[in-house]
């Protein structure tokens, strides 16, 4: 999530959620709201590490929501949507490709801090740093 | 000088004692000042209580004590004999160079007026039957010839006739360079005139008018160049001088031209006399008698008894430097080995007399403000009421004065200034303010800080003869990092004097089409 070079491939440590959309009249929603993006600006985000880092964050989750229960927690980046890369994306593209009308599931590949801190702990400090 | 005796501090006969046997004014003022000091570490095995005692300085030692802030009203110091034999010298010497300088500006003056009018009318005079007839043409430019000499006149009265404000050591090398260019011109001009026009008994009055006409354009050329290397060409900024007074560290800056270095010294002079505080040798006395404290303090006996011999080449009068070298050196080291405490008392000493000079300021204020009410300025309803008392601003400043003086005069003490108002230029003073309608606020300032030089008596800056100290010639220019020193009887100026630098400037063109602004988004949308 964080010391990000440019032009380097950046690694992390990521999770994988399904979300299922759930129907709500002519919409399908997803339980949750998004912030960040690469025409937004990243000072004012609140979850980042890095706070030059442009990705898309989750901000809010509706409880009880698809989202919720697919444990999608409320700080996590959002890295790949359906095999789409989130890293460098306009607010406005991030939540098309969300909110695709076609896609029924939506399987994300979010990243948190707790992730890369239990992965070093189950790992016993051999965990290759970026 | 007698060696000071052991006294009571009380006993201010006994210091009147010490007046009388000593020689000159300058050798009591020391001689008061250690003895007030002796007397302050004697009293306390004197004195039975034994506490620890402060210099005996209460408010009122100032008043019963005599001769101890320096000259009184009617004294002549060593300084002042020296500044007055200086005077005398001097004033003679200078004089005849002023006169002699005049004369020469005067001669060349009356031959440049009438070499024009003499060329016009010596053709008249010595082959008038010869001469052509002067044509219209001709006589208009007698009408040149007028206007252009009225305006050589009045530009020449402007520029060089003005009184002298100083004079300077060395000739001022523009004014002789163009007086030498002025003659020589005038010279060739007459030869010229009289090889070719008086010799031939030329006909042509025209050409001679038109001959008599380029001359006076010349010299009105001439003048043109004087004005731009005299006043011009300084008037540009181009060195930064810093001036500062050698006895209180007193520090000013100004930018000056390109000077030559006794103009220069002139000019920052003038600055010094408007801008610089008084100088005031009685705020100075306390560093001094440090000063001799420290050097007192060590005395360096020789025990081995190995005095050197009479003066031999080589390795004897090596002996004997090296033996003053080394006496230097172990005084400076046990010096720097005693513990000194004389910071400690610098620094309560001051503090306390911060407290003082407050404490007296305060009084005074209050005194004068109390005094300002008993006088009022005269309405016409008051002449028809009480035509009794009335008084010009003279008798008034005398009524009121009493009422305020001791307040004042104890202030003036304090912080030593009184030898810089007299009674009558207090009271003169006073007088001005009341018929300004000035407040008492506006009356003390000028006794609560010091003010420029120029705005005391003249006694207080009788120093109007100036030394000027330079390694460089004093008619050369100002420099880079030259320094030079203006000294008078009681200090010195040092002036340091830097260029003011070369500057580079370039150019950006911002277009105003180009300043245009986003707004910082943060959104979040709900998917």
């Amino acid at each position: 999530m964080s010391n990000f070079m440019p032009g380097q491939p950046l690694v992390a440590v990521v999770q994988r959620i399904e979300i299922k959309k759930l129907r709500q009249g002519e919409n399908l929603i997803l339980g949750f709201s998004i912030g960040g993006g690469i025409d937004q600006d990243p000072g004012q985000n609140p979850f980042s590490d890095d706070k030059a880092d442009k990705g898309i964050y989750v901000t809010r989750i509706t409880p009880g929501g698809p989202a919720d229960a697919a444990n999608l927690r409320m700080g996590d980046k959002i890295m790949q949507v359906n095999g789409y890369d989130m890293t460098m994306m306009t607010h406005d593209q991030a939540r098309k490709r969300l909110t695709q009308k076609k896609e029924d599931v939506v399987r994300l590949l979010v990243t948190r801090k707790s992730l890369e801190e239990a992965v070093k702990t189950s790992m016993g400090g051999c965990y290759p740093r970026q | 000088m007698q060696s000071p005796t052991v006294m009571d501090a009380e006993e201010e006969d006994e210091v009147l004692q010490v007046l009388e046997v000593c020689e000159t004014i300058e050798e009591i003022r020391e001689v008061i000042v250690t003895t007030i000091e002796e007397d302050s570490h004697n009293s306390p095995p004197v004195a039975s209580s034994g506490t620890g005692t402060k210099p005996s300085q209460d408010d009122n030692w100032g008043e019963t004590t005599t001769a101890v802030t320096g000259t009184s009203e009617h004294s002549l110091s060593q300084e002042d004999i020296v500044r007055i034999t200086k005077d005398l010298e001097d004033s003679v010497g200078l004089d005849c160079r002023r006169y002699f300088t005049l004369t020469l500006a005067v001669i060349l003056g009356l031959l440049v007026f009438l070499t024009p009018l003499a060329f016009l009318v010596l053709p008249y005079i010595l082959w008038p039957e010869k001469l052509q007839t002067c044509g219209t043409a001709c006589e208009g430019l007698f009408i040149s010839v007028a206007f252009k000499l009225l305006i050589l006149l009045l530009a020449v009265w402007a520029l060089f006739f003005r009184s002298p404000r100083a004079g300077l050591p060395r000739v001022f090398v523009f004014r002789a360079l163009l007086a030498v260019l002025v003659l020589l011109f005038v010279m060739s001009y007459w030869l010229f005139y009289g090889v070719r026009i008086l010799d031939t008994q030329d006909e042509n009055y025209q050409g001679i008018v038109q001959y008599a006409v380029s001359l006076v354009d010349a010299l009105l050329f001439i003048h043109y160049l004087a004005i731009v290397l005299l006043e011009l060409r300084q008037l540009q900024p181009c060195f930064s001088v810093s001036v500062m007074r050698s006895t209180d560290g007193e520090k000013r800056h100004y930018n000056l031209g390109q000077l030559s270095i006794q103009r220069a010294a002139l000019a920052i002079l003038e600055h010094y006399y408007c801008d610089f505080p008084v100088h005031n040798p009685a705020l100075l006395s306390a560093s001094k008698s440090r000063a001799a404290k420290h050097l007192a303090g060590l005395k360096v006996y020789n025990v081995d008894g190995e005095f050197p011999a009479s003066p031999a080449d080589g390795p004897g009068n090596n002996a004997a430097a090296g033996m003053a070298h080394s006496q230097s050196r172990a005084m400076i080291a046990a010096a720097a080995r005693r513990r000194d405490t004389s910071h400690n008392e610098l620094y309560y000493e001051e503090a306390e007399h911060e407290r003082r000079v407050r404490k007296r300021k305060a009084r005074l204020v209050v005194a004068v403000e109390e005094a300002f009410t008993h006088i009022k300025r005269m309405q016409e309803e008051d002449q028809k009421k009480t035509p009794g008392d009335v008084m010009d601003p003279r008798e008034a400043a005398q009524a009121i004065f009493p009422s305020m003086a001791r307040a004042l005069q104890k202030y003036l003490r304090t912080t030593k200034q009184q030898h810089c108002h007299s009674m009558e230029s207090i009271q003169q003073h006073l007088a001005f303010c009341i018929t300004n309608n000035m407040t008492p606020k506006a009356f003390l300032e000028s006794y609560l800080s010091a003010g420029p030089t120029l705005q005391y008596s003249r006694n207080h800056w009788l120093a109007r003869q100036w030394t000027l100290i330079s390694e460089a010639s004093v008619t050369s220019g100002l420099s880079d990092g030259s320094i030079f020193q203006l000294k008078c009887v009681d200090f010195s100026l040092v002036v340091t004097t830097k260029k003011i630098p070369y500057i580079q400037m370039s150019e950006e063109y911002i277009d105003p089409k180009s300043h245009k602004f986003v707004l910082r988004l943060q959104s979040e949308t709900s998917v």
